[in-house]
């Protein structure tokens, strides 16, 4: 087995990279606001920060609390693994992966919302109780979206999923790729807690998702949970930008800078659409949930069988 | 061409979503004038041959019936009629989505038991001109207001008249026609129903019209 030097690249970016990005957001929405906006690299300042802190723990959490952070770090980072990037195949790749993805996910969200819990805030409890709702409702869209694409491109794992594609396969699979990519979209804004969803600057706890879940962590804990949330975000964003700009060239580096101008693009798409979308009342978000899985289903039927 | 016929028939099922999603009724009906304004246009791009003046007119009228004739007698309805801008459904709009996409796939189903001709365009054409038929029937069913089942009313006649269009491209003229005619009349009528519902009795909800009765004395004023 010859060592993958192009995946281990795009595995080291997606370690090194992922924290940027929020800053580009952040950068965006300062431009948006008229202020000049923190720096780039915030986010890596404040890692690190937090990473020379120690932790506080309350007395009421157990053992699950502080098990969390690791366990949510770990699962997004296996998943970094799996996800194929610029169409070069990922390093863990087998028949099923995107099974494995999605429950490597939902491992991630269980201990979240157990930790949340752990605490015994009942404002913690709330923003479990919405994480558990609105992920009930994201995940089979998330199955189907992946399966809608299995069934086009005949592969199971992810890896063969997306080295199928390429910008001629636009002008034949469009109905299922526009779908599947809206429908995908959806969940990248759901499960990475962006504006329509959940707005990450909110300062009131009554209406906070994600933001209200962390309140309790602090130090190295806090800086997981921050790392695992950059990483998700490049996760997902990856399972987007795969489908909308499927660059396969033969020159792998050209590939990989397509790859890395639409994650930039993406992370001006979400700052864009945090400067001028409203957050969605709680009780609409069901709906758009519900539309981003009807989509899936559609894509997974306008296709010649 | 087909290729075409793809993208007509692709922009119809989201409109169908975006019909069942929406909770406006003014954006009901814009996107039912513009799923009428794609219908009308189909049976241009459906033609192989060249596109001859008769086929013009066809579309012409349909297009400014189906684009601006409709959609202004049913905003001149809601005005006069002084209609509320919700759409009240009596299935949630998240039920209803998945409804359609419920929909869609049993117009698979039947299209692939139909014994339809082999033709050229038939790729998505048959099942998605009967799941509009099925989401029109559907909104009549499940919508409260008046107004609301003239306009599933339209979509289930879009469906039809796709359907035609797809089907007889080889003489669908006096086909379209007729339907055009009726539909018209209908919606006339119907804008006058539903002028004369809400004159009787301040509102448009259909919900109560199953009480109305004969043989008794009308009941006095502000009841009902």
């Amino acid at each position: 087995m010859t060592l993958d030097v192009t995946g281990l690249i795009y595995v080291a970016l997606a370690f090194t990279l992922a924290p940027f990005m929020f800053g580009v957001i952040n950068r965006v929405k300062a431009f948006f606001a008229g202020r000049k906006g923190r720096p780039l690299l915030q986010l890596y300042y404040d890692i690190f920060k937090l990473l020379q802190k120690g932790a506080v723990y309350s007395r009421t959490t157990s053992w699950i609390f502080k098990a969390a952070p690791v366990i949510i770090l770990s699962a997004v980072a296996v998943s970094v693994l799996i996800v194929p990037y610029g169409g070069h195949g990922a390093l863990l790749a087998f028949e099923g992966d995107l099974v494995l993805l999605a429950y490597l996910f939902g491992l991630a969200r269980f201990f979240y919302i157990l930790a949340a819990l752990d605490t015994g805030s009942s404002f913690e409890g709330m923003g479990a109780s919405r994480e558990a709702q609105f992920s009930v409702l994201a995940e089979p869209a998330f199955f189907l979206a992946l399966a809608a694409l299995a069934r086009l491109t005949k592969s199971v794992s992810l890896s063969g999923i997306y080295s199928y594609f390429s910008f001629g396969s636009w002008s034949v699979m469009w109905p299922v790729m526009t779908l599947a990519a809206a429908a995908i979209l959806v969940i990248f804004f759901v499960e990475n807690a962006r504006v329509p969803v959940d707005d990450p600057n909110t300062h009131l706890e009554l209406t906070m998702i994600h933001e209200v879940m962390v309140l309790d962590n602090s130090g190295p804990d806090l800086a997981f949970m921050l790392y695992g949330a950059a990483l998700k975000f490049w996760v997902l964003g990856a399972l987007f930008i795969g489908v909308v700009l499927p660059a396969r060239s033969e020159m792998p580096w050209f590939d990989m800078l397509v790859f890395l101008l639409g994650m930039g693009a993406l992370s001006v798409l979400v700052g864009v659409v945090e400067s001028i979308v409203a957050r969605l009342r709680l009780l609409r978000v069901p709906q758009l949930l519900t539309t981003a899985l009807a989509l899936a289903i559609l894509a997974f039927m306008f296709q010649n069988s | 061409m087909s290729g075409s016929v793809d993208v007509f028939m692709f922009v119809i099922v989201i409109l169908n979503l975006a019909i069942l999603s929406s909770s406006r009724l003014a954006d009901c009906i814009h996107i039912v004038a513009l799923q009428g304004v794609l219908v009308g246009l189909l049976s241009l791009v459906v033609q192989d041959s060249a596109i001859t003046f008769r086929l013009i007119l066809i579309a012409a009228v349909a297009v400014a019936l189906k684009g601006v004739i409709f959609p202004r007698l049913l905003f001149k309805a809601i005005r006069e009629a002084d209609v509320g801008r919700e759409v009240q459904p009596i299935v949630s709009y998240p039920i209803s989505t998945l409804a359609g996409t419920l929909f869609f796939a049993v117009s698979l189903w039947i299209s692939s038991r139909l014994p339809i001709p082999e033709s050229r365009f038939l790729h998505f054409a048959i099942p998605v001109t009967f799941s509009s038929i099925l989401v029109g029937l559907f909104i009549i069913v499940t919508r409260v207001k008046a107004l609301t089942q003239v306009l599933g009313y339209l979509v289930l006649e879009n469906g039809i008249y796709a359907f035609g269009v797809v089907l007889l491209v080889e003489n669908p003229v006096l086909v379209e026609f007729g339907m055009l005619l009726d539909v018209f009349v209908a919606v006339f009528v119907m804008g006058i129903i539903i002028f004369h519902i809400n004159r009787e009795f301040d509102h448009i909800d259909t919900h109560l019209l199953s009480r109305l009765e004969d043989w008794r004395s009308r009941r006095p004023e502000g009841e009902a």
